[in-house]
């Protein structure tokens, strides 16, 4: 093949091969200059390549010049007896192999462009192999889908080595097509089983001593090596979590494959298949020891977008109490799932509640999910049937943490504590005990970790009257309720849940124009008067 | 009503049979015409008004309304033609009855008049007055002189007035009265009664002329008798005049106390205090009086009549010199020669020449964009070096040299010198260009002289400015403070005219601060999502890395410190980062007894950011107060430096818990908010490597730790008032109306109150136009009855004509037969 400078030479030149092939069937060997501009350095050449393969093996598939049926080897084919159009067909097919395994390994190629050309071009030759498949259908209405094509693309995607997220997201589009996404599932559950068994299993990360520390937790899960690489993680969890299943059996409806009729009896066509394929999708992955990264993604997304899909949800419970025993963050990331578990598919857990005593330490009101936390936390001491001791332990316990919190967070715990006494008349006594013996000491055990024992119902919530001297007044406010008989209706939460530092300081900026408190000593400097802290322990040279 | 149908009674009681009309007026009525409507229950306080009608009686009266109204109308309906009243102002109540009457009778006059002077052309109409003839009243002209009779100029006889003009009704009928009884014997002629009236008159006049004449001779006499008699009384003075003052006895010792107090001394009003606005006018004027110098000064106008102000800036060279004569003359040469000059003339003495030309260089812009006096300075500098020229080399040689120098000398501290005024800056540039380059003073004096010049008391404008000035301040501050290094002298200083400015105008300062804790805000948000850390965070936002950021936050909690002494409010983020400040100068281990929170990790790269392990850097560590620009990012020279840093901030750290130990005493949890820092405190002490004087405040702040009680009062709820039981009072709703139409709303109620007054309205109206149909049926039958009759009369009459023609034409036949 001759080279002519520049990518317009090279498009002219492959498109003069292009037209010598599908012109006559003698021009054959042309195709492997095609092929091997596929291999070329220059990133211009390697798409005019894969376009005229694109449109080249189109029209083979489309014109049906491929030999369809078990493909006998290529030296057997060559030294067989068949007939010449039969040689050729076969031979064809060869190169249609080679193309696709071509077309493979670009997708692993540096340039964006190349990769998503590549991956444009397969899927392409995916939906013109289903619909002309090249193998024979074993009986009437037989499904065919070109499985081993489609679970190379989706290997390609699954990379090891590199985050392959653009792809993915170009690659999402396709998601959309029922039958797509169900062949993905597939795909997507062999390629993370074969990756992982790549890699010998080590049994998951028991529980980390001492519960609420979860800062260590995380120092030795980290010290130990990833099983599963992390990119693979990454591109795995990016391919499976867009995958989302339609809510009702009728939406199954768009092939990109296209079928003349649908069949029944086809696996494809049902919902339940699809779940199924959905379930083991995740099982499979989630069942793999995975970095705390891409646990905390699951399990954001865990009550939302997996659970109600899968086939059997109660099986996640091996996952979601794995996370639940790491502690801190993960915990209570965990906790969303598990409620939907426990409420909607009656699971039994047990010490559910001495473990949500146990998740609470100061760290809690710093967390980023602390939001979803509380609106939690407030569903699982809702009911009214739990014992005095135990919601006791847990206003205790709570306003013990707020000593340490943020004031966003007091003025959201603050009405919490109060609501749980509200709920509870029989943890009144936390803050009205007429007549009960002074004390010398809190009767109450921080350090306790069951609630039963933590002798909270002995003691009185003395940090929320420390609190009512609290710097911000609404805070004081809010704690100064306790001062009164509670009033019966409970506060809402639901607005102070996602209070944020700056959404209180904008709100105190707002507040209208009230008269101005001077100062009435006489400012002195930067650094205030002598006597002043500041000028005791700062100078300003 | 009442007064209406009396008087219908009246009119109607002539000619028409009473009857029934008069049923309301008797005292008795008719029982038979009375209808009396019974009320089955009695309702208390219930007006009845319908309870007795006379159906008789209204009935009547209806009809007679009617026959008042429609039936006119009835009548009149073919007639088209109109009666108008043409009187003048009949239907016009704004003219009063006499006028009216009088224009009446001008306009009457005036139809008369010209209707006959067409004819009689030398008839005059006779006036008259009091139907009297006013030409025959002129005839007697008789003088009175009235004026002979100064005392009672007004009244001037009553007959004399009447018998001159008229007036005076009542007289004129007493005089015909009198003369109707005098009628008889004998009528007095006009004349003869107008002279017996001025003899009568001038008697008067004679005989009250005697009578004060008499009564001064009396008085004369009495005054005489009284002096004789007064001489007589007491033998003193003779005067008439201060008769009092000898009738006033001797003055006792309480009237003479009286006296005294009331000629005491009073407090003398004094000067009084001088107004704020007073003050800073006369502020202003000085200020501008010294401007006004120093401006003579820098231009060399100064002469020996110009006392040297008193007043000494603050940057004037206090060398002491007094200009001399000469320098009036020598005065007009300008810098150029004079730089040279003085560079020849200071050779020795000072050195400051040349940080006083920055300074000048420096000051000049903002004189030039501000000041327009400023401006027209330099313009007339810039002539006078031209026209140097020639005088230039005279003074070279002139012999007066000191002199010279010193004059320059003067002229150049009078330009180093402030402006004495300042416009107020409109903009943070402006302020800028005013105070860049200055020293500390300098620009303090100018931020003061401005608020001055700017007092709000002068000008309506200024407080405005001045609410401005606070803006540009803050802005300038915060500039200063991101320069490297902060200028913190500057700001240690401005800090105070920031503080006045505050305390002059606290809203719009509040407005300002305001403003820009929000910017700071937003500014710290933005950052925090991208870069997940801040220039200046809360003292929980971001993670400590080091040591600027320790700096920075225990300077924040000093500052928090500070301001909740007297309040003593709880601060929980203090109490954390002290424990994370304690804990990252301590080796890590796993512990028990304390938990970090949010900024500090217990383990990482710096979670022994504070920890000094150098032996020899702990022994030679003194105790300092920390320099504020390690919060600004100033790095430490050497690891000992860094070392003693450390120690030293530990040491602000014990101290600052120390406070807050010593503050928080009171809370009831006191030992839980504290037990985590109690923790850390002992491994400090068992550590036993810091110098001595940390581990001392340790141990004391252990031991302060140790001797608060415990305070656990269990909690009691304040007792809230007992809900009152319920009561069984009636519930008080407005009648508005009787009936059904109860218990809706205001606005319900009176919209069904108008629908029901409507349809009693729409149902009256047309029963009236009922009544009045047949009314005019009655009218109508009645007219064709009377038609008809009269008909009937008339055609009897004819027949009755014609029978009796008949009858005679009948006879006369017959007469003829029988002729």
């Amino acid at each position: 093949m001759e080279r002519d400078p520049g990518p317009g030479g090279a498009r002219r030149a492959l498109g003069r091969l292009l037209e010598a092939v599908l012109a006559s069937r003698g021009e054959a060997n042309a195709v492997f200059d095609i092929l091997a501009v596929l291999q070329s350095e220059d990133q211009e050449e390697i798409q005019e390549a894969v376009r005229a393969c694109s449109r080249l093996f189109g029209a083979l598939l489309e014109r049906g010049e491929l030999f369809v049926g078990q493909l006998p080897p290529e030296e057997t084919v060559m030294a067989g007896s068949q007939g010449a159009t039969r040689k050729y067909k076969m031979w064809m097919r060869h190169r249609y192999h080679s193309c696709c395994n071509c077309l493979g390994e670009l997708l692993a190629h540096p340039s964006f462009q190349v990769k998503e050309l590549a991956l444009g071009t397969l899927m392409k030759f995916v939906q013109l192999e289903g619909a002309h498949p090249l193998e024979k259908p074993k009986w009437e209405g037989n499904y065919l889908f070109p499985r081993p094509l489609f679970k190379m693309v989706v290997e390609g995607l699954l990379s090891l080595e590199e985050d392959r997220s653009l792809l993915l997201s170009q690659f999402r589009e396709y998601l959309e097509h029922d039958d797509i996404r169900y062949h993905t599932m597939q795909a997507a559950s062999d390629v993370v089983a074969r990756v992982a068994n790549g890699h010998p299993e080590v049994s998951w990360l028991g529980p980390v001593s001492g519960g609420g520390q979860w800062a260590c937790g995380v120092l030795v899960l980290r010290q130990r090596l990833w099983q599963v690489p992390l990119i693979f993680c990454n591109n795995a969890f990016m391919l499976l979590s867009a995958v989302s299943l339609p809510r009702q059996e009728s939406d199954i409806s768009s092939f990109y494959v296209r079928r003349t009729e649908l069949l029944d009896k086809w696996k494809v066509t049902h919902l339940k298949e699809h779940r199924r394929a959905f379930q083991l999708m995740w099982l499979g992955f989630l069942k793999h020891k995975l970095p705390l990264s891409i646990c905390k993604k699951v399990l954001v997304i865990m009550h939302d977008s997996i659970l109600p899909h899968l086939a059997q949800p109660s099986l996640m419970i091996d996952f979601l109490t794995r996370a639940y025993d790491i502690g801190g963050a993960i915990s209570l990331l965990a906790l969303n799932g598990l409620f939907i578990l426990i409420h909607k598919h009656n699971l039994e857990y047990p010490d559910f509640y001495r473990k949500l005593y146990g998740l609470l330490d100061p760290s809690v009101f710093h967390v980023k999910y602390r939001a979803r936390f509380f609106h939690l936390a407030d569903l699982f001491l809702s009911s009214s049937h739990l014992p005095a001791y135990l919601v006791a332990a847990f206003a205790k316990r709570l306003s013990r943490l707020a000593l340490t919190a943020p004031p966003e967070a007091l003025l959201m715990v603050l009405p919490f504590i109060c609501n749980l006494l509200r709920r509870h008349p029989a943890c009144r006594v936390l803050v009205h005990r007429p007549g009960g013996p002074e004390l010398d000491a809190d009767p109450y055990d921080p350090g306790e970790e069951d609630p039963a024992k933590s002798r909270a119902l002995e003691s009185s919530l003395w940090e929320l009257q420390a609190l009512q001297r609290h710097y911000h007044p609404e805070v004081s406010k809010a704690a100064s309720v306790i001062n009164q008989v509670l009033s019966v209706p409970e506060v809402s939460l639901a607005p102070l849940l996602e209070l944020t530092a700056f959404e209180v300081f904008e709100r105190d900026l707002k507040k209208g124009p009230e008269s101005v408190p001077l100062e009435f000593i006489p400012a002195r400097g930067l650094l205030g008067r002598r006597d002043d802290l500041c000028a005791q322990h700062f100078t300003l040279s | 009503m009442g007064k209406a149908r009396s008087a219908g009674a009246r009119r109607k009681a002539p000619g028409i049979p009473v009857g029934a009309r008069g049923g309301r007026a008797r005292p008795n009525p008719n029982p038979f015409e009375v209808k009396i409507n019974r009320q089955k229950f009695q309702v208390l306080g219930r007006k009845t008004r319908h309870d007795v009608g006379l159906p008789g009686v209204s009935r009547a009266r209806a009809i007679q309304k009617r026959t008042q109204t429609l039936l006119k109308e009835y009548k009149e309906r073919d007639k088209s033609n109109v009666f108008t009243d043409k009187r003048f102002g009949e239907y016009n109540s704004n003219i009063s009855p006499e006028e009216k009457m009088m224009k009446r009778f001008a306009l009457e006059q005036q139809r008369q008049h010209e209707k006959k002077s067409i004819y009689n052309l030398n008839e005059d109409e006779e006036l008259t007055h009091y139907g009297q003839s006013l030409a025959d009243i002129e005839k007697h002209n008789d003088i009175v002189d009235s004026d002979s009779d100064a005392d009672e100029p007004g009244t001037l006889s009553a007959e004399l007035t009447a018998a001159h003009f008229g007036g005076g009704g009542g007289l004129l009928h007493k005089k015909t009265s009198q003369q109707e009884g005098e009628e008889g014997e004998k009528p007095k002629s006009r004349k003869a009664l107008i002279e017996e009236l001025i003899a009568k008159s001038k008697q008067e006049k004679r005989e009250r002329q005697a009578q004060r004449e008499d009564a001064l001779e009396l008085t004369e006499k009495l005054d005489q008798d009284w002096k004789e008699i007064q001489t007589l009384l007491a033998h003193k003075t003779p005067k008439s005049e201060n008769r009092d003052k000898k009738e006033k006895p001797k003055p006792d010792a309480y009237d003479m106390m009286v006296r005294e107090l009331g000629f005491e001394m009073k407090a003398q009003p004094s000067n009084r205090m001088k107004t704020e606005e007073e003050l800073a006018k006369e502020e202003q004027e000085r200020l501008r009086s010294l401007e006004a110098e120093r401006l003579r000064r820098m231009l060399g106008k100064d002469d020996e009549n110009s006392r040297r102000p008193s007043h000494m800036s603050a940057d004037d060279l206090s060398d002491g010199f007094i200009l001399g004569e000469d320098d009036r003359r020598l005065l007009s040469y300008k810098d150029g020669k004079m730089n040279v000059e003085e560079e020849q003339s200071r050779e020795a003495s000072d050195g400051e020449s040349e940080e006083e030309e920055g300074e000048d260089s420096g000051e000049e812009d903002p004189e030039e964009s501000d000041d327009p006096d400023g401006h027209s300075d330099l313009e007339s500098d810039g002539e006078s070096e031209e026209g140097s020229g020639t005088p230039e080399k005279e003074r070279r040689h002139a012999p007066g040299k000191r002199l010279t120098s010193d004059g320059q000398k003067a002229r150049e501290a009078a330009r180093t010198e402030l402006p004495y005024t300042f416009v107020a800056p409109e903009s943070f540039e402006e302020l800028k260009s005013l105070l860049s380059g200055k020293s500390i003073e300098e620009q303090l004096l100018v931020v003061e002289r401005i608020q001055k010049c700017n007092h709000p008391s002068l000008a309506v404008g200024n407080k405005a400015k001045l609410e401005k000035l606070f803006g540009f301040l803050l802005e300038y501050v915060g500039d200063l403070a991101t320069n490297d290094p902060p200028d913190l002298r500057v700001i240690d200083k401005l800090v105070v005219q920031l503080y006045n400015l505050c305390q002059m105008f606290p809203e719009s300062a509040s407005d300002s601060i305001k403003f820009v804790l929000r910017d700071a805000m937003h500014e710290m948000e933005g950052m925090i999502e991208t870069k997940g850390r801040a220039a200046f965070p809360g003292l929980d936002v971001c993670p400590v890395r080091c040591l600027q950021d320790v700096v920075k936050g225990l300077f924040v909690c000093c500052v928090f410190l500070d301001y909740v002494s007297l309040s003593q409010r709880f601060i929980p983020e203090l109490i954390n980062f002290l424990l994370g400040i304690l804990y990252i100068a301590t080796p890590n281990k796993q512990n028990q007894g304390y938990t970090l929170v949010h900024p500090f990790r217990a383990f990482g790269k710096n979670s022994e950011l504070l920890l000094v392990s150098d032996e020899e850097d702990m022994a030679t560590w003194q105790r300092k107060s920390l320099s504020l620009h390690w919060a600004s990012g100033l790095k430490a020279q050497t690891k000992t430096e860094a070392n003693h840093t450390r120690l030293s901030c530990l040491a602000v750290c014990l101290a600052l818990v120390k406070r807050c130990v010593l503050m928080y005493g009171v809370l009831p949890s006191f030992h839980d908010i504290t037990r985590p820092l109690r923790a850390l405190l002992t491994e400090h002490l068992a550590d036993c490597s810091h110098p001595r004087e940390l581990q001392e405040l340790c141990q004391s702040i252990l031991t302060e730790m140790e001797n608060q009680k415990h305070h656990c009062q269990p909690l009691i709820c304040e007792k809230s008032k007992p809900v009152p039981l319920k009561l069984f009072t009636p519930r008080l709703v407005k009648v508005l109306e009787f009936g059904r139409k109860q218990g809706s709303s205001k606005e319900e109620q009176e919209r069904k109150r108008l629908i029901h007054k409507h349809k009693r309205e729409f149902k009256g109206a047309v029963r009236e136009i009922r009544k009045d149909n047949q009314f005019l049926a009655r009218m109508q039958l009645s007219e064709i009855m009377e038609r008809d009759a009269e008909r009937k009369r008339k055609v009897k009459q004819l027949f009755n004509s014609l029978a009796t023609q008949e009858g005679e034409w009948k006879a006369l036949k017959r007469k003829k037969f029988k002729k």
